[in-house]
């Protein structure tokens, strides 16, 4: 159903570390506007996979193309800088800092206060907050608390609010419902939902199937490092799922 | 297959709910950010109508009163101004109070030395200089054992503490170092519209700090820093660089009370700073900030000082014995940190749904 050149593509990546192999010759791509879920058992090969797509580890051999220029990363500033965003399990938010400041951690914009003094220009980072987070449906009407003020999936919002403010074309979410409740869970899938109408590519972590089966469009298996299947969700269902996953 | 298909997810588009200011909660808040103010106010009214039964005398409307206190909040607001930073990054520094007394001797025997070779007003500036830069000193050691090496700040300025002490004791050649300068003793003395020199340079000082820490990236990196150190690491920012200054910074301000010390008793002396490193932290404690890192203010640190400052001079005044004020202090800061207790169970709890 989705036949554009593909956002991501990463060929025969490797990862070893000493004899542990990781990630063995691992291939996968993902198309503007889909949803890809990387399934598989604790130690598969998940996390490694990640780290090495967003900049953390170094790949041992293979290469990652964005928009089919091969491209590779020292740090996770510069896969975020060419528009790969992970959204961590723990949020990686200040939670002392309202939403905008949190959208603009590390890159805080300044204004001039009586025309030479610098100081942080926090209508600027208000306004941001609010657009960003109103593009997602989701309307704040304090836009001055902090974060910790939110509940678990609306900071889950604010974080993918971040990685929409600095547009980033491919969005790495690991477990983003594992610490929810249900019916944060749902807002999550909503919200996922509406990165994929935007365009964006999202890799989606998770150990729920029943997320997974209502969010993805497609799902790679992983199983020892090497990838052990990959299905369209419409044409597969939890059992042959599962058992990609464990083998057999 | 009992989930729902991804077509039916989307039509039904459950997007986060906004929240709701609530009205109780945030003034919970206010008065709780507050309570270094309404201590302060409360500890005046009570020391007014003391005053006013035992001696039929002002307390509050007395000039002398209010100079005297600010004078008396000067040194420990100095040190408490660079600790507020610091335990915002969710770190303490405790060799403060030695780094003032290090510069303290540093102050007057480059006052004295400059004195020699240069014009008076030019040698004050010479030894306030030199006592700031050197205090800077122990800063980066502590900023770099902090950042580069991993010690925690707990143990790393304690090791300072130590050295610092050692360094000021030697320098100052066991005893105290008197400064021959009368610009210097004019600064430390002196008063502009009855409002002393110390009082009017540790404001701007106190101002400037307050839009370091409320106005820049540096200030906003350092909140972050405290809340989730893990967050600000993968946002881009620099810790180990921000670690460093942040140290600087405070053994700076160290640096900076140690030399208005020297000029205020136109001495320097290695112990100057010594009961103040815990008032500092008192101080900051008092004004709102958590010993966790992540919250604090300046200005609440400005408020807890001057607590500090009226318990010391209002017990005084009031002829009580002394050693009364180690226990009013005390029972300040414990009431503090409950009430910040209490409001962190209140409303600083996520709103669950």
């Amino acid at each position: 159903m989705n036949s554009a050149a593909p956002l991501l593509e990463v060929r025969n990546l490797s990862k070893h570390f000493g004899a542990v192999r990781a990630l063995n010759d691992f291939s996968m791509v993902v198309r503007p506007g889909e949803v890809v879920a990387l399934a598989g058992d604790n130690g598969a090969g998940k996390t490694t996979l990640i780290k090495a797509i967003s900049g953390v580890y170094q790949p041992t051999g293979g290469e990652i193309l964005l928009r089919g220029q091969p491209v590779s990363f020292s740090t996770p500033q510069e896969a975020r800088e060419k528009g790969i965003e992970t959204i961590y399990q723990d949020l990686a938010l200040a939670d002392n800092l309202s939403i905008g400041a949190n959208i603009f951690l590390g890159r805080e914009p300044m204004r001039k206060a009586f025309g030479f003094l610098p100081v942080l220009d926090r209508k600027k980072m208000a306004v941001a907050a609010k657009e960003t987070m109103s593009r997602l449906d989701f309307h704040v009407s304090r836009l001055e608390a902090p974060v910790s003020n939110f509940s678990g999936g609306q900071r889950q919002a604010v974080a993918i609010g971040r990685a929409v403010y600095w547009d980033a074309q491919i969005l790495i979410m690991d477990e983003p419902t594992a610490a929810l409740g249900v019916p944060e869970q749902r807002k999550v899938i909503s919200l996922i939902h509406q990165l994929k109408a935007q365009g964006r590519g999202v890799i989606f972590i998770s150990h729920n199937l029943q997320d997974i089966f209502a969010v993805s469009d497609r799902i790679v298996v992983l199983r020892r490092g090497v990838q052990a299947g990959e299905r369209k969700i419409a044409e597969t269902n939890h059992d042959e799922v599962v058992k990609l996953m464990v083998g057999g | 297959m009992t989930s729902t298909s991804p077509a039916q997810q989307a039509e039904k588009h459950v997007a986060p709910q906004a929240d709701h200011g609530d009205a109780a909660r945030s003034w919970v808040r206010r008065i709780a950010e507050g309570r270094a103010w309404l201590f302060l106010a409360g500890l005046i009214i009570c020391f007014e109508v003391w005053s006013r039964m035992a001696f039929g005398a002002t307390f509050v409307l007395n000039p002398f009163n209010l100079q005297s206190i600010a004078i008396f909040a000067v040194a420990p607001l100095l040190l408490a101004t660079g600790q507020t930073f610091v335990i915002i990054s969710g770190g303490i520094d405790l060799s403060l109070g030695f780094i003032m007394g290090l510069a303290a001797v540093v102050a007057a025997h480059a006052t004295n030395m400059a004195g020699a070779a240069i014009p008076l007003p030019l040698a004050m500036l010479a030894g306030i200089l030199a006592a700031v830069i050197v205090a800077g000193v122990p800063g980066v050691i502590n900023g770099l054992l902090i950042s580069r090496l991993r010690v925690p700040p707990f143990i790393g300025t304690l090791g300072m503490f130590g050295v610092a002490r050692g360094t000021a004791y030697l320098l100052a050649g066991g005893t105290t170092v008197p400064v021959q300068n009368s610009w210097f003793a004019a600064l430390g003395n002196g008063l502009l519209f009855r409002v002393p020199y110390l009082v009017i340079i540790t404001a701007i000082f106190v101002i400037v700090m307050h839009y370091i820490l409320s106005q820049t990236r540096f200030g906003q990196h350092n909140y972050a820093i405290g809340a989730n150190a893990q967050a600000a690491r993968r946002a881009g920012i620099d810790i180990k660089d921000h670690i460093l200054r942040l140290y600087v910074l405070s053994a700076m301000c160290a640096g900076l009370g140690g030399a208005l010390y020297a000029a205020r008793f136109t001495a320097g002396a290695a112990q100057a700073g010594e009961p103040l490193l815990l008032d500092s932290v008192a101080a900051v404690v008092i004004g709102g900030a958590s010993l966790f890192g992540g919250s604090g203010t300046i200005f609440g640190t400005v408020a807890g000082a001057l607590v500090i400052a009226v318990i010391q001079y209002g017990l005084v005044f009031v002829n009580v014995e002394p050693f009364w004020q180690f226990i009013a202090v005390g029972v300040v800061i414990i009431i503090s940190v409950l009430i910040d207790q209490a409001q962190r169970r209140f409303s600083g709890a996520r709103q669950d749904e």
